[in-house]
């Protein structure tokens, strides 16, 4: 059985977290052409290496950031949203 | 041996009656320079090489592939043909795709053991049910024979089938598809790959594309690991890899890559003559001509570049399979494997042109690409020689989602994802 860590629950079957997808940044709607958006909307990185994804434990509702790569199946870290973006904005300042 | 047969030996060896005869004719080198090149020596490509070849006297063609002949996903689908869609976009390709298997063993000159088994749908919940009716509906007006049936008439046709109240979810009813079979998967493409070398079109196996060359928006070549080539147009047809390709090309796809697995299990005597899916237990099963069970389920829970088996997977899907057929009880698994799906947002390939110019694209092919193997290599063809998306494949252009033109088709996909 595949464990995954989740931030505020701890380690925990795979089964109960669901994938959200890629961590990626929404363009301004009011802003933005029609292509943009619906670029943003429909087309994914889909990247065959390590990758950054929201993740949701189902049973608390808990969504976090898990680090993840995709070619060998493995979980490289999870963090709470708040960590991920305290440390995201860190680097880009 | 009897002494007699030396005779058909010595015809053979003097005449040459009855001579063996390779069944590819490999090509040594790669040439400088190509009209075609296809990414990609699965069902989906070998297709269209042929079909450029035979339809469009186009056989300057060469086909590249990482690995070696129909060794990705057309070694791992397990080999169901419909063409019992939802949208009339879908069942009309699925259609034709139908139409070209049935004929494909004369066209190729090779038993591709195309069997029609008829294919259930069953429904357990009032909503699977009127999705039945509605694709019943849409198949019919489209000249597909597929037609709703209830427990009885399903006990009927498919008497191995549990249908009785005592289960979790009992079947409520089917849909019921006649014309849905199964075909020799390795056949197929062995087939395609066979009739293009015969005439002329070369394939090169464990040739890796590195890099796509482009000047001023237009593809112009491929540097492979055996060396720069050129090419007037190019193909890429690699489900799983479609997005690590067309990146190579600069373009972004709609698409997430996502192993879907399957298994067999050890064979026994035919005891189970239909092809049954439950899109609400999430499996699927058929019998091969081999004698084993072939079975799979829904995509797993996420997105993954790798063929690796769980254990998750078959505990769901063995759940699921004996509630359905009791008698797997007594089976054990014999094999099992994964493929990596393109999965759309809409459960509908991508197909034809692309923003690079001589750029053609064959993705999205998520856990339908099988069924489509001819009737996709037949209209991507012609979407190659002639530059312009048929209309049969206009419905699934890469811009669609640009226009919100979505197919909508996951109420038709084999199983709930």
């Amino acid at each position: 059985m595949k464990i995954m860590t989740c931030p505020v629950n701890g380690p925990r079957n795979i089964a109960e977290f669901v994938w959200g997808g890629e961590v990626k940044s929404s363009p301004d709607p009011a802003a933005c052409s029609d292509a943009e958006w619906t670029d943003h909307l429909f087309l994914e990185a889909n990247t065959a290496g390590v990758v950054t994804e929201w993740w949701l434990h189902a049973p608390t509702n808990t969504w976090f950031i898990a680090q993840r790569n995709t070619i060998t199946d493995e979980i490289l870290d999870t963090m709470t949203a708040e960590t991920f973006f305290a440390r995201r904005s860190e680097t880009l300042t | 041996m009897p002494f007699a047969l030396l005779k058909y030996a010595a015809r053979s060896a003097l005449k040459g009656e009855h001579a063996a005869e390779a069944h590819f004719r490999w090509a040594p080198d790669l040439k400088p320079a190509y009209d075609v090149v296809i990414i990609g020596a699965g069902g989906h490509g070998l297709a269209a090489a042929y079909y450029l070849a035979t339809r469009h006297g186009i056989t300057d063609i060469a086909v590249l592939d990482k690995g070696w002949l129909a060794g990705g996903n057309t070694a791992r689908n397990t080999t169901i043909v419909r063409a019992n869609y939802l949208t009339p976009e879908g069942v009309a390709f699925y259609k034709e795709s139908v139409d070209l298997f049935r004929e494909l063993s004369n066209e190729l000159d090779i038993n591709v053991m195309y069997t029609e088994r008829g294919h259930f749908t069953l429904a357990h919940t009032d909503a699977a049910l009127n999705t039945a009716r509605w694709r019943a509906e849409v198949n019919k007006h489209m000249g597909v024979a597929s037609e709703v049936i209830g427990p009885d008439e399903i006990k009927r046709l498919c008497p191995t089938l549990n249908v009785s109240d005592d289960v979790h979810l009992p079947v409520l009813g089917a849909l019921y598809h006649p014309p849905g079979a199964i075909a020799r998967h390795d056949a197929v493409a062995w087939g395609y790959a066979k009739e293009a070398m015969r005439r002329g079109v070369e394939v090169h196996t464990e040739t890796a594309v590195n890099k796509i060359l482009i000047e001023n928006g237009r593809a112009v070549g491929v540097e492979t690991s055996r060396g720069t080539i050129h090419a007037g147009r190019i193909l890429q047809a690699v489900a799983g890899s479609s997005s690590v390709v067309a990146k190579m090309a600069g373009l972004k796809l709609p698409i997430r890559t996502i192993p879907l697995q399957a298994c067999v299990s050890e064979p026994v005597k035919p005891i189970l003559d239909q092809i049954v899916v439950s899109g609400s237990l999430h499996v699927y099963i058929s019998q091969s001509a081999r004698g084993e069970m072939v079975m799979g389920g829904a995509t797993d829970a996420y997105g993954l570049y790798s063929t690796r088996s769980t254990l998750d997977f078959k505990e769901s899907l063995m759940a699921h399979m004996l509630e359905l057929f009791p008698f797997m009880g007594e089976l054990k698994v014999l094999r099992q494997w994964a493929g990596m799906a393109d999965m759309t947002p809409d459960f509908s390939p991508v197909m034809g042109l692309t923003p690079v110019e001589n750029y053609f694209i064959d993705a999205g092919w998520g856990t339908w690409g099988f069924k489509a193997t001819p009737v996709s290599g037949l209209r991507m063809a012609e979407c190659v020689a002639t530059g312009r998306q048929p209309d049969l494949l206009k419905p699934f252009a890469l811009d669609r989602f640009r226009s919100f033109d979505l197919v909508g088709e996951k109420g038709a996909a084999s199983v709930g994802h």
